[in-house]
């Protein structure tokens, strides 16, 4: 299969940075948004920065929760990155009142923790094998805990342990940037991806 | 009190480049520009020597000069894999839109969010706290705008404080003072904002060799420490200081 993905585009979901890194990595993408939603024949890339509830509400107006619900539900690999991947959970600390997807059962959370948000790079520990430990770049004031831990890929630390990375079955999320997080960071996403094609 | 933060989070090592007319260059106290090369190549080179982020500040002094930023912005976002911050003649919350969609990462504000405080506001609702970054030159404690020509007479910390409740995400602390003496950096004035501040503070002006790093995360707890001239002349590379910064125990990015 092809290596591409769709690129889901909405307000405030910052595609840019992302796209880059695709072209930088070798990946092909198309964009998909509200005018032109996603079938579900190729991988999902969802960045996503700014609040839960905001993104929550922008993916609703533009009818793109229910295509993504659809999609993920039929077995389209689903890959989070940052508020990409707090809103794959139930619900989050940082706006009580909306609801996430509920793709992965759990919470987000924030931290406690002198400094919030966590600002910079933090080492990884993969939780299954097959995945390397490392230096990623965070922005992040909340976190997931999933009710699962057998689904929590990477852990890191600040202010206690935390959920880096989540994966469950074509589901992955991260909590990092990989596309500013170097060449480890780079890599991790294309591998990502390249896996999710060949699912 | 607060409370230790248990963390491997790293100390970031962050070389800056000062653009004009789509070159970089560097002074002493902002003086005496010398020409030290072409932005997008540095920008590569210090990625590969392990830096975490890197930072433009254009310092342009006319209009057709500033045009050219946007490209160099551009041409740097489409080869960096680290955090790009870009500072510098951000007047508008439309400004720091314009650089964002060019690629930057974050925009850094400087005297115009002195003369408009409010920009400081503004920047962080539409693009994020985390793309907010506000940059202070502290000349004795006091701020100082325009290249350090002008005195305030603001309280920098005072400065800080409001600018974080405003929205800041991260404040870039200079010493005018210290700005490429290569005597150091102000460890007293860093700490100060380091510890009482509830934002990661970067340390600016002064950076002497590798000790200096050591000196400004074990002893001022900064977060992140920013320098030009010693990197730029080849002095030290940005690898030398990580290792000296991994033999003091200080918690660095390995690459």
């Amino acid at each position: 299969m092809k290596t591409e993905v769709d690129l889901v585009r909405f307000d405030g979901g910052n595609t840019g940075s992302v796209q880059r890194c695709l072209n930088r990595i070798g990946v092909n993408f198309r964009v998909v948004d509200k005018n032109n939603l996603p079938d579900g024949s190729r991988p999902l890339l969802v960045p996503g920065v700014g609040a839960f509830g905001s993104v929550m509400n922008v993916l609703k107006q533009d009818g793109l929760d229910v295509a993504i619900g659809n999609a993920v539900g039929k077995g389209t690999p689903y890959i989070g990155i940052c508020v990409g991947m707090q809103i794959l959970f139930d619900e989050s600390e940082e706006s009580p009142n909306a609801a996430g997807l509920g793709l992965v059962s759990g919470k987000v959370v924030k931290f406690v923790a002198d400094k919030v948000p966590q600002i910079g790079w933090n080492e990884i520990e993969p939780q299954q094998a097959g995945f390397e430990r490392g230096f990623v770049y965070f922005v992040n004031s909340y976190f997931a805990q999933p009710e699962q831990k057998s689904t929590v890929l990477y852990s890191s630390e600040y202010g206690g342990n935390f959920c880096a990375a989540v994966q469950k079955d074509n589901i992955i999320g991260f909590q990092f940037h990989p596309e500013k997080s170097g060449a480890f960071g780079n890599e991790l996403l294309k591998r990502t991806i390249v896996n999710a094609c060949r699912n | 009190m607060p409370v230790a933060t248990r963390t491997k989070l790293c100390k970031r090592i962050i070389p800056c480049l000062d653009v004009a007319g789509g070159r970089t260059v560097k002074g002493v106290n902002f003086q005496n520009l010398r020409d030290v090369g072409d932005p997008v190549s540095l920008a590569e080179e210090y990625e590969r020597q392990g830096a975490d982020e890197i930072t433009f500040l254009d310092i342009s002094a006319t209009v057709e000069q500033r045009e050219t930023l946007f490209d160099v912005v551009e041409k740097v976002a489409n080869v960096l894999s680290i955090p790009f911050t870009v500072g510098g003649g951000i007047r508008t919350v439309e400004d720091a839109l314009k650089l964002l969609a060019k690629g930057a990462d974050k925009v850094t504000v400087n005297s115009a969010a002195v003369r408009n405080p409010a920009l400081v506001s503004g920047i962080a609702e539409r693009c994020g706290s985390q793309c907010c970054v506000l940059a202070i030159d502290v000349r004795q404690g006091e701020v100082v705008v325009n290249g350090g020509r002008d005195k305030t007479g603001i309280d920098a910390l005072q400065w800080a404080r409001e600018c974080v409740e405003r929205g800041a995400g991260e404040i870039l602390l200079t010493s005018w003072d210290r700005d490429g003496s290569l005597s150091g950096f102000d460890l007293d004035l860093v700490r100060r904002f380091a510890t009482q501040l509830p934002v990661p503070v970067i340390a600016s002006g002064g950076a002497r060799d590798p000790q200096s790093f050591v000196d400004v995360f074990l002893q001022a707890e900064a977060d992140a420490a920013l320098a030009a001239s010693i990197f730029h002349d080849g002095t030290y590379s940005i690898s030398q200081v990580k290792s000296a910064l991994q033999i003091a125990g200080v918690p660095v990015r390995a690459c």
